[in-house]
């Protein structure tokens, strides 16, 4: 079990409770603004972009190289971008903050 | 919103995969106040179609683990969902659908997202074959799982050599199956992609243990034995066998209703139909892309999601105008294509290696000096940068884009101008 909170670009924040799968499909079932997943969670349409909160990164662990070349060309994308498909929800987790990308 | 009193009206939608489930969320952020009813002959909770050939097929999860929306998100947007129903008919002098056990529901805006349904050939004895699936539905991924479980012999014969025949028999492949490809065409992909990645994927599929046959014309399957027959006298024994040959657009209603169609069912940039208040989504329309200014016939996720946005903000009275570059990917063994743009009309292909890994490169397509897509293999940063450039209509340097020391930077690969 993780509590797992997301802070939307209109600054609302929801925390979210999982215990498996991916960060992305937990904030899909729950209509998260401005995580779409629209590939399903293989990374290939960087619709689940999100920036981990910085005193977090610990929590989520750095981004893989595709993750990171998804994102190289992002307007918004900073050195706390994660694409949300490519975290699996465990302990680790829990207490994690999320900004969605716009 | 600009479209008042929308809590009076009916929003429809036929079609409930990635194009009509998407427009049902986005009409509702759009603001639409009114009924949404989601209707789909399918009876599964709307699901990812890509993965069921993919990392899907291989796993053993159940579809709950694959869904598109969560059964709960519908009743919070409260969007009417309508699983297993069939659509009949379209009245649109009565502005109303019928299903065929004769409901009728009228609609103020109504959505074909009807997609394609997959061919199955009009081979001698396929009727008859036995464990013979297309691959396009959950209940189709269902079949084949079951059917290779229960199989003692495991041999699979895949009839087509595009993506989903592909990805199916790599799937099946990692399964424990005993995988043929049998493609008519002399070369695997030949529609889609450059002979050069055809040949890669030959290699790579015969590297994995697959059998991909290219010129293999099916001619006939033994309804006893269950063996594949092609034109050259070649036969393949099968206990499962899988069609991949290409799909049909699924334009019956509209074409009975008298909606206007071409290659596909006629859609203006908003995503509208000949009649005002018909939309329609996704695989199943025809549709103009203003990047390469010819209209067009899609199957993919993207197009449906970006029509789905588009229409859903077109109803609630706003002015969207489509202009995406499409975009694909499939899932093979441990390689990954992403391809962005259309080919279609290309005169010249480059390939760019990368330092020290054969199993990572790209192609681009160009006319003349114009970039037209790319694929990209293992290789999201090519893909990215193709991306670029083709929506900025750059114009890229080909001594520099294939001088794998020339690090992979926009400034460094565009040509001064």
């Amino acid at each position: 079990m993780a509590k797992i909170t997301f802070i939307t670009s209109d600054k609302e924040s929801i925390t979210l409770e999982g215990t498996s799968g991916s960060v992305m499909q937990l904030a899909v079932d729950n209509g998260i603004s401005g995580i779409d997943g629209d590939c399903g969670g293989v990374c290939s349409c960087a619709t689940c972009h999100v920036h981990v909160a910085p005193e977090h990164v610990s929590k989520t662990g750095e981004a893989s190289e595709i993750e990171t070349d998804m994102l190289e060309l992002d307007e918004n994308v900073s050195e706390y971008s994660r694409l949300c498909c490519q975290l699996e929800i465990s302990e680790e987790l829990d207490g994690v903050v999320l900004h969605v990308a716009q | 919103m600009s479209e008042t009193n929308s809590i009076d009206k009916t929003c429809v939608v036929i079609g409930a995969s990635h194009g009509g489930v998407n427009f049902a969320f986005a009409l509702r952020k759009e603001g639409w106040e009114g009924k949404i009813i989601l209707l789909d002959k399918d009876p599964v909770l709307p699901y990812h179609r890509p993965p069921l050939s993919k990392a899907y097929l291989t796993s053993e999860d159940a579809i709950d683990k694959n869904l598109l929306k969560s059964a709960e998100s519908y009743e919070k947007q409260a969007i009417t969902l309508q699983l297993g129903v069939t659509v009949k008919s379209i009245n649109r002098t009565e502005n109303s659908i019928a299903l065929t056990d004769e409901t009728v529901i009228t609609y103020d805006k109504l959505v074909l997202a009807t997609g394609a349904r997959a061919i199955i050939p009009p081979i001698k004895g396929i009727d008859q074959a036995k464990n013979l699936f297309p691959l396009r539905t959950a209940g189709d991924v269902e079949n084949i799982r079951k059917a290779l479980q229960t199989s003692t012999t495991k041999n699979v014969v895949v009839i087509g050599g595009g993506y989903i025949g592909l990805e199916t028999a790599a799937s099946l492949k990692k399964l424990g199956a005993n995988v043929t490809v049998l493609e008519r065409e002399e070369r695997i992909l030949a529609r889609v992609t450059a002979p050069i990645m055809s040949d890669f994927f030959q290699e790579l599929h015969a590297k994995n243990g697959v059998d991909v046959l290219t010129h293999k014309n099916v001619v006939s399957i033994c309804p006893d034995s269950n063996t594949v027959s092609c034109s050259d006298g070649s036969t393949y024994e099968a206990d499962l066998i899988i069609v991949g040959v290409g799909i049909y657009v699924n334009l019956e209603l509209a074409k009975e209703a008298a909606i206007v169609i071409e290659n596909g069912i006629k859609v203006d940039e908003t995503a509208k139909t000949s009649d005002a208040n018909i939309y329609a989504i996704g695989d199943c329309t025809f549709h103009f892309n203003p990047h390469y200014d010819r209209f067009i016939r899609l199957e993919s996720v993207q197009n449906a999601v970006d029509q789905a946005k588009i229409a859903a903000a077109t109803i609630c009275g706003k002015a969207p105008v489509y202009n995406s570059i499409p975009w694909f990917w499939s899932d093979q063994y441990d390689i990954k294509l992403q391809m962005v743009g259309l080919s279609t009309g290309y005169n010249k292909v480059l390939l760019r290696k990368e330092e020290g890994d054969l199993q990572k490169f790209s192609i681009w397509y160009f006319k003349d000096e114009e970039l037209l897509a790319v694929d990209a293999i293992n290789n999201a940063k090519a893909y990215v940068l193709g991306t670029k450039f083709i929506k900025e209509r750059k114009l890229v340097d080909p001594l520099k884009l294939t001088d794998p020391t020339i690090p992979f930077k926009p400034l460094n690969l565009v040509k001064d101008s």
